[in-house]
């Protein structure tokens, strides 16, 4: 308990030296009045301080190496390198159409995700314990070399008998 | 610039044609399926028919008005439909200005995406009485699609009861017990809002065939509707007993949700009632038989066969028990219609194999069925776009193998629409009837007041 609230502020600390917009929730703001979102990500990193390093790999199990920094969103981060994860509802929480895995090292150094993102979870097909929205993922420093695997697509419900449920 | 034109050269053995792609339906199947097409192929065109003069299908007219953040894909779809290789054309219906037939002749490929639109009757006796209404009639009426724009309901009765327990369900009870004033700031069409304003439903019934274990709805839902203010949850006593047994052994997602049921069961209910109160039921192990009626075929009752669970099984006993309201809901599924005399429908859903719609013709062009009418009415958008995507993906693949000769494409539909129908309403149609729907929502504080009417959708998109 005190060890994950110690790591907690540290990465708020971390963050706040590198003054940049540090939690989706602020970032969300904008979220319904503007067609394009993530332009944060667009920005590349000012100095070698801010880099972290991040890997993606798709659905064919191809490893994509993106230069991110601290403070992008692992969802628009994808958007700008056109790795295919989708975004349907703009990081509002209300999909799950940005799932990916997160190695168990990487795992615990994210902020927990809260009971609205674990409630979108559970209905995303091909749950693992280590899932989460991509868009939940913000980079810090903390998380250098961290490993985003997409799921295996929404693979085929008729090839393997996946029955979603119904809506 | 060589790479490309290499790719091109690679990617299509007919380099110098530009495949036509004709997707029936514009809702979020068919823009994601058009999303993928225009990922892949540089070289395409791709026309979107919808029946509507609007775009978005379920996303507009399906997602509860209480929900705006599920409607943000829109944003992408709409992105996708200003691509200059993608035309939206709407007001064509399939099977009456043009036949799929037609469609084959000058497309390369025709993929429906027109979905699910009729909802699955209980077959049971009175299920035409006055106020049993089919919550597929209800969702379009309170969010302006407009053939339930008239939807009669008479809400001046204290209880109502909604038969099954999916999603669709929850949003019902929801839009039923939300108070007034957190509905006036949505997008919920006006006609609905003065109804529910005057609404005297006082508590809602939630009845579900099997038990809790079972139930369809998930726990976003579930949470949503048990934090509504001014509206107290009462569980069956019988109904929860020993499922916290079973709760340990439960896959992550049913365990969490049946959690959150066993905790507003077990919490003392504060809330004193004022007067303001609402209530909502949930009973299981319940199968409606019949609707009971007065001399004026008003609902007054729903008869319920008491179920039990054999093992995963629920059977009918001999037992049964009368539900007093006023007002029923049916809310068991959707089911797809035979849209074109060509098509072959099987349990609510087009035949298919993989996305693919067998047929005899193979001199014209494949036709490919992807969403809820490929894959039957289940699953949220996510899966819809991952059906979408495969579904495009394959299209992808056999337009390899298509002839060289140029299609006539919508040039060619045109000619055979216009003798039926003048009122293609396109894009730019759209951007003036979502232009004209803001301007009214501001007027009254709401993200936009709907169109309700396609005559009206029409006259403003010709302006």
């Amino acid at each position: 308990m005190f060890k994950s609230v110690l790591k907690r502020s540290l990465i708020l600390r971390n963050l706040k030296s590198f003054k940049v917009p540090v939690s989706s929730h602020i970032r969300r703001i904008h979220v319904t009045s503007n067609l394009w979102h993530g332009e944060y990500e667009w920005q590349d990193p000012k100095s070698e301080d801010e880099v972290v390093n991040i890997t993606y790999i798709d659905k064919d199990g191809n490893r994509i190496k993106v230069r991110g920094k601290v403070g992008d969103n692992v969802m628009y981060l994808a958007h700008r390198y056109e790795i295919p994860m989708e975004g349907a509802c703009e990081a509002s929480l209300a999909c799950t159409t940005c799932h990916v895995y997160v190695p168990p090292e990487y795992f615990d150094k994210l902020p927990p995700s809260e009971e609205k993102e674990d409630d979108l979870l559970d209905m995303a097909p091909f749950l693992k314990e280590n899932s989460r929205l991509g868009c939940q993922i913000v980079l810090t420093k903390e998380l250098e070399g961290i490993e985003v695997t997409l799921p295996k697509a929404t693979r085929n419900f008729y090839v393997d008998g996946h029955k979603p449920k119904p809506h | 610039m060589s790479y490309k034109l290499l790719r091109r050269v690679f990617s299509s053995s007919s380099y110098n044609k530009r495949p036509q792609i004709c997707i029936v339906g514009a809702g979020p199947a068919g823009f994601y399926a058009a999303m993928h097409l225009i990922k892949k192929l540089e070289n395409v065109n791709i026309d979107i028919l919808e029946k509507l003069p609007v775009p978005f299908g379920l996303i507009r007219y399906g997602v509860a008005p209480d929900h705006p953040e599920v409607k943000n894909v829109i944003n992408q779809f709409t992105k996708v439909a200003q691509t200059p290789s993608v035309n939206f054309y709407g007001n064509i219906t399939l099977g009456k200005d043009v036949n799929l037939q037609q469609l084959r002749e000058h497309y390369d490929a025709v993929l429906l995406t027109y979905g699910a639109e009729e909802d699955k009757t209980l077959g049971i006796e009175n299920e035409d009485a006055t106020n049993v209404i089919a919550a597929r009639n209800f969702v379009g009426w309170y969010n302006g699609l407009p053939c339930d724009k008239d939807l009669k309901i008479d809400l001046s009765c204290k209880t109502a009861a909604i038969l099954g327990q999916g999603n669709v369900a929850l949003d019902v009870a929801r839009i039923l017990l939300t108070p007034i004033d957190d509905l006036k700031k949505t997008d919920i069409t006006e006609h609905a809002l003065s109804a529910l304003s005057e609404s005297k439903i006082k508590e809602v019934y939630l009845v579900g065939r099997r038990g809790p274990l079972q139930v369809a709805f998930t726990i976003k839902e579930l949470r949503e509707q048990l934090k509504l203010k001014n509206c107290r949850t009462i569980w069956k006593e019988n109904d929860l007993a020993d499922v916290d047994k079973v709760v340990p052994d439960l896959p992550r997602p049913r365990k969490r949700l049946t959690e959150l049921m066993l905790k507003s069961f077990n919490e003392k209910q504060t809330m004193s009632d004022d007067g303001n109160i609402k209530y909502f039921k949930p009973v299981f192990f319940r199968s409606p038989n019949k609707f009971l009626i007065d001399d004026k075929k008003q609902l007054t009752g729903i008869e319920l066969i008491c179920n039990k669970l054999v093992g995963e099984k629920c059977v009918p006993t001999e037992e049964k028990e009368i539900l007093n309201c006023e007002l029923a809901f049916r809310s068991i599924g959707y089911k797809s219609v035979q849209a074109d005399k060509d098509l072959i429908l099987n349990d609510g859903y087009v035949r298919n194999d993989k996305g693919i719609v067998e047929d005899a013709s193979s001199n014209l062009a494949k036709v490919y069925a992807a969403g809820w009418l490929g894959t039957g009415p289940v699953g949220v958008i996510l899966h819809t776009m991952g059906n979408a995507f495969q579904v495009a993906k394959l299209m992808h693949e056999n337009l390899n193998n298509i002839d060289d000769k140029n299609k006539g494409g919508f040039e060619e539909i045109k000619k055979i629409i216009n003798k039926s129908n003048s009122n293609v309403i396109d894009w730019n149609g759209w951007e003036k009837i979502d232009n004209y729907e803001k301007e009214q929502g501001k007027i009254v504080g709401k993200p936009r007041e709907k169109i309700c009417s396609v005559e009206k959708m029409i006259e403003i998109a010709k302006k």
